[in-house]
């Protein structure tokens, strides 16, 4: 990968020193689309921040901390969303408006309690998601050299559709006693979220892609049934009693298998969610991309990340075809924790590279990416979460100490 | 010779288009040919005869006037955009074309632009496969921004890949606004045309056989529906830009049938667009009309052939092959390249071609994906390069190199931050 770069950033080198030394004949492939930075743009770009809650406001403040001492052109709008204070929280609409007009998002975790105060079905973070049509979950776990954990070398993409699937918010009680829960798959959603991996395979030079469903079918007990429609295939799950997603899942995997003949260069397989978790844990190395529906991708992500460290250190972002909104990859809130400067603030530091990544600021990503890892490499300062006695503060001290200009 | 009656003839005539269409049993063929050519001269049939060729009776149909439907590229492409990062195909080609889209990833990635690249090298060795997922690849991005592929001559099987990729992605329609850059030395400088060029059919259905010995026939296919959209396109296109006249350009005179068609579709559709001025002229005349009084023309539409032929003769008149850009633009698909469609292999890899016409492309690109801001910084840049700081390559009659044209657009640029 380095070595097919190299011309590039030498070339990149020429233009800006004005030397004209570029070869001229021909660019070696590349195997993917991302590019290496050039500048440092001059302008200032802005993200919305949204702090979140339990350790979230402490996390956010580390990321401004860094960026302040990285000096990163960024600022951020910061709009207050949650659902344990009604009335503190900033307006959706106002939160939603906010992050289209800027593209980019920094988002801490919400919490979600069991019981909602108005009553209604759908969490604060599914109407966030639904508003902006934030349909593409990425986590991209990956082992941080350094941490001591049960696998090294974990490299793999986790892509989760979350729109619709089993976070319909569609439950009720029909009968007394017996709770139904509608998990919806359609085929247009399945097919943008099969197309958004494979584009994503593509675009940073992945090999495979696994679809990962339930398309088998699995007795457990006796009452079930299923209803299908032309556009919309509907599995009503009889909670308790038994499950099919022959036609849910069996359409996700149709989709799949159909995007995938447009990309001859990625491989495509498919696996069963059981199937999936056992292998995860026991031979991770053999994923590169998965993709899955709504709540497969909601354990998978949580059982990855606990792979490679647990929630502390591991990015995620979720897009839409305008905005990306940039969070921890695994969702805990940690409320446990707050006020007691015991967080480990890698999740979202990685988390805001990217951020920075995305919005052509790579140069500071990338800076802000070499400090955690120098300073997790390095292990001397290590929160409690990695084995260590670390404060927080302590640690983005550690993180701003290594920004290498 | 016995006499015939019409329709044995036009039996004869059916029969021969089935054989020819499936390309059985050549001797056959030949021999209905030969007798329905000494029929046609010997009974004096001819008159009757005509209204059979398909192209004939497209003609006489009434025109398809149905409503006045909205501008066919404008509905929402396939387009690999998330969170606001498009990705586009490049194919660099051959001849310049890999040094030019090495100067648009430097002038993108300067401005800021959110695209990313995949880059899928097709040159004249490529083989099918690659190809193939060529096409594919602006299959699942939508857009491609793309150098010229050298086609070779004598090979037999297979035709230019550059006219391939057009038919596989059904792009029908080529559009080429010839604009005079005020500064480039050239015989006019108020030149406005803007050149729409049906792009999939005509002379370049890449259907050429060897019937007899020595004889070569290549088939040029118009169709009604070929030329309905894209006279179409052109109408919609004067609208939506505020254009007050179409030229369609043909050789009816001459070929009756196949440009009559063309013209008479041209015509129908006409119709529908009354604010809009219509006229044609025949190719030979307008060749003549262009380099005698080029500002008669506003908006031109033509078949294949005579676009290729018209287009780059418009291109000479305001400054040669390296400024201007042609938009290919089909239902679903789009692809960018420079307007001339020349590899330009001489000056390759010598630091003297100009990047003017790859720079133009890349943001017909991004007007097309609505990232106007960062279009128009990089045309801004380009306007200023060119007219006010005069920086032009030797084909413009300067001295400056490629780079030089490219580093004088960076310092205008900086000032965009994202």
């Amino acid at each position: 990968m380095a070595s097919r770069l190299s011309p590039y950033l030498s070339k990149v080198g020429c233009v800006l020193s004005g030397v004209q030394c570029r070869s001229l004949h021909g660019i070696a492939p590349l195997t993917s689309a991302v590019q290496s930075p050039v500048t440092k743009p001059e302008g200032r770009t802005t993200a919305t921040l949204i702090p979140g809650d339990g350790v979230g406001p402490e996390l956010c403040q580390v990321v401004m901390d860094v960026f302040k001492s990285a000096g990163v052109p960024m600022d951020f709008e910061e709009r207050h969303l949650t659902e344990l204070y009604a009335r503190r929280s900033d307006s959706l609409e106002e939160v939603v408006a906010s992050i289209k007009r800027n593209g980019v998002c920094l988002k801490g975790i919400l919490a979600t309690p069991d019981h909602s105060s108005d009553g209604e079905l759908k969490t604060l973070n599914m109407k966030l998601r639904d508003e902006l049509d934030l349909y593409a979950n990425v986590v991209h776990v990956k082992s941080l050299p350094g941490l001591n954990v049960r696998h090294k070398n974990v490299n793999m993409v986790v892509i989760r559709e979350q729109t619709e699937g089993e976070y319909s918010a569609l439950e009720h009680e029909s009968v007394t006693g017996v709770v139904e829960c509608l998990k919806i798959m359609t085929r247009e959603k399945c097919r943008r979220i099969a197309k958004f991996a494979f584009d994503y395979a593509t675009k940073y030079g992945r090999k495979k892609v696994t679809a990962v469903h339930k398309a088998n079918i699995m007795k457990l007990g006796d009452g079930l049934f299923l209803r299908q429609c032309e556009e919309v295939n509907r599995n009503i799950i009889n909670v308790c009693k038994g499950n099919i997603m022959k036609l849910g899942d069996g359409l996700f995997l149709r989709q799949c298998e159909e995007v995938s003949a447009m990309y001859p260069n990625i491989e495509f397989n498919n696996m069963i969610i059981d199937n999936c978790t056992m292998q995860m844990v026991s031979n991770p190395h053999q994923f590169d991309v998965l993709v899955l529906p709504n709540l497969y991708g909601n354990i998978v992500d949580n059982l990855a990340s606990g792979l490679v460290g647990g929630a502390g250190v591991v990015a995620g972002e979720s897009y839409s075809g305008n905005a990306v909104v940039f969070e921890p990859g695994a969702r805990h809130t940690f409320s446990e924790a707050v006020g007691k400067n015991l967080a480990n603030p890698t999740a979202m530091l990685l988390a805001s590279a990217n951020l920075l990544n995305h919005v052509n600021l790579q140069y500071h990503g990338n800076m802000i990416k070499a400090a955690v890892d120098r300073v997790i490499r390095t292990g001397k300062v290590r929160t409690k979460d990695m084995g260590g006695h670390a404060t927080t503060h302590h640690y983005s001290q550690a993180v701003m100490e290594n920004l290498k200009y | 010779m016995p006499l015939l009656s019409p329709g044995h003839l036009v039996g004869l005539f059916l029969q021969h288009r089935d054989q020819s269409w499936q390309g059985s049993n050549r001797s056959t063929h030949l021999a209905t040919l030969t007798t329905m050519a000494s029929l046609t001269r010997t009974a004096k049939l001819f008159s009757q005869f005509r209204p059979v060729v398909h192209g004939a009776r497209a003609i006489i149909q009434a025109p398809n006037v149905s409503q006045r439907r909205s501008f066919t590229a404008s509905q929402p492409f396939p387009v690999a955009r998330y969170g606001g990062r498009y990705t586009v195909t490049i194919l660099p080609g051959d001849g310049i074309g890999p040094e030019m889209m090495g100067y648009v990833q430097d002038i993108f990635r300067y401005a800021g632009v959110p695209v990313d690249f995949e880059e899928i090298q097709i040159t004249k060795d490529s083989t099918e496969e690659e190809f193939d997922n060529a096409v594919i690849c602006i299959k699942r991005n939508g857009v491609a921004l793309k150098g010229s592929i050298e086609s070779k001559y004598g090979g037999v099987e297979g035709g230019s890949r550059n006219a391939l990729l057009r038919t596989q992605l059904d792009l029908f329609a080529n559009v080429l606004h010839c604009r005079s850059y005020p500064a480039v030395r050239s015989r006019y400088s108020d030149i406005d045309i803007v050149i729409i060029r049906e792009n999939t059919e005509g002379e370049y259905s890449m259907m050429e056989h060897e019937g007899v010995k020595g004889v070569i026939e290549s088939l040029k296919i118009i169709t009604r529906h070929g030329s309905e959209r894209v006279a179409r396109y052109a109408f919609e296109y004067a609208v939506k830009h505020g254009r007050k006249k179409v030229t369609a350009v043909h050789k009816a005179n001459i070929m009756k049938l196949s440009d009559g068609l063309f013209l008479e579709t041209c015509r129908n559709v006409a119709k529908e667009y009354p604010e809009i001025e219509f006229t044609d002229m025949i190719v030979d005349n307008t060749c003549m009309q262009l380099v005698s009084h080029p500002q008669q023309f506003d908006v031109m539409v033509m078949p294949n052939l005579y676009g290729n032929v018209v287009s780059n003769l418009v291109c000479g008149l305001v400054g040669g092959p390296g400024l201007l850009s042609g938009r290919n633009y089909g239902e679903h698909f789009a692809v960018f390249e420079p307007g001339t469609r020349n590899t330009g292999t001489t000056v390759a890899g010598r630091n003297i071609a100009n990047p003017v016409a790859m720079l133009n492309a890349s943001c017909d690109m991004l007007e097309h994906l609505e990232l106007n801001t960062h279009a128009e910084l990089i045309r801004n840049a380009i306007e200023k390069t060119v007219n006010i700081d005069l920086i032009h390559t030797a084909d413009l009659g300067g001295q400056a190199t490629s780079l030089d044209v490219l580093e004088l657009h960076l310092p205008s640029l900086k000032c965009l931050g994202v």
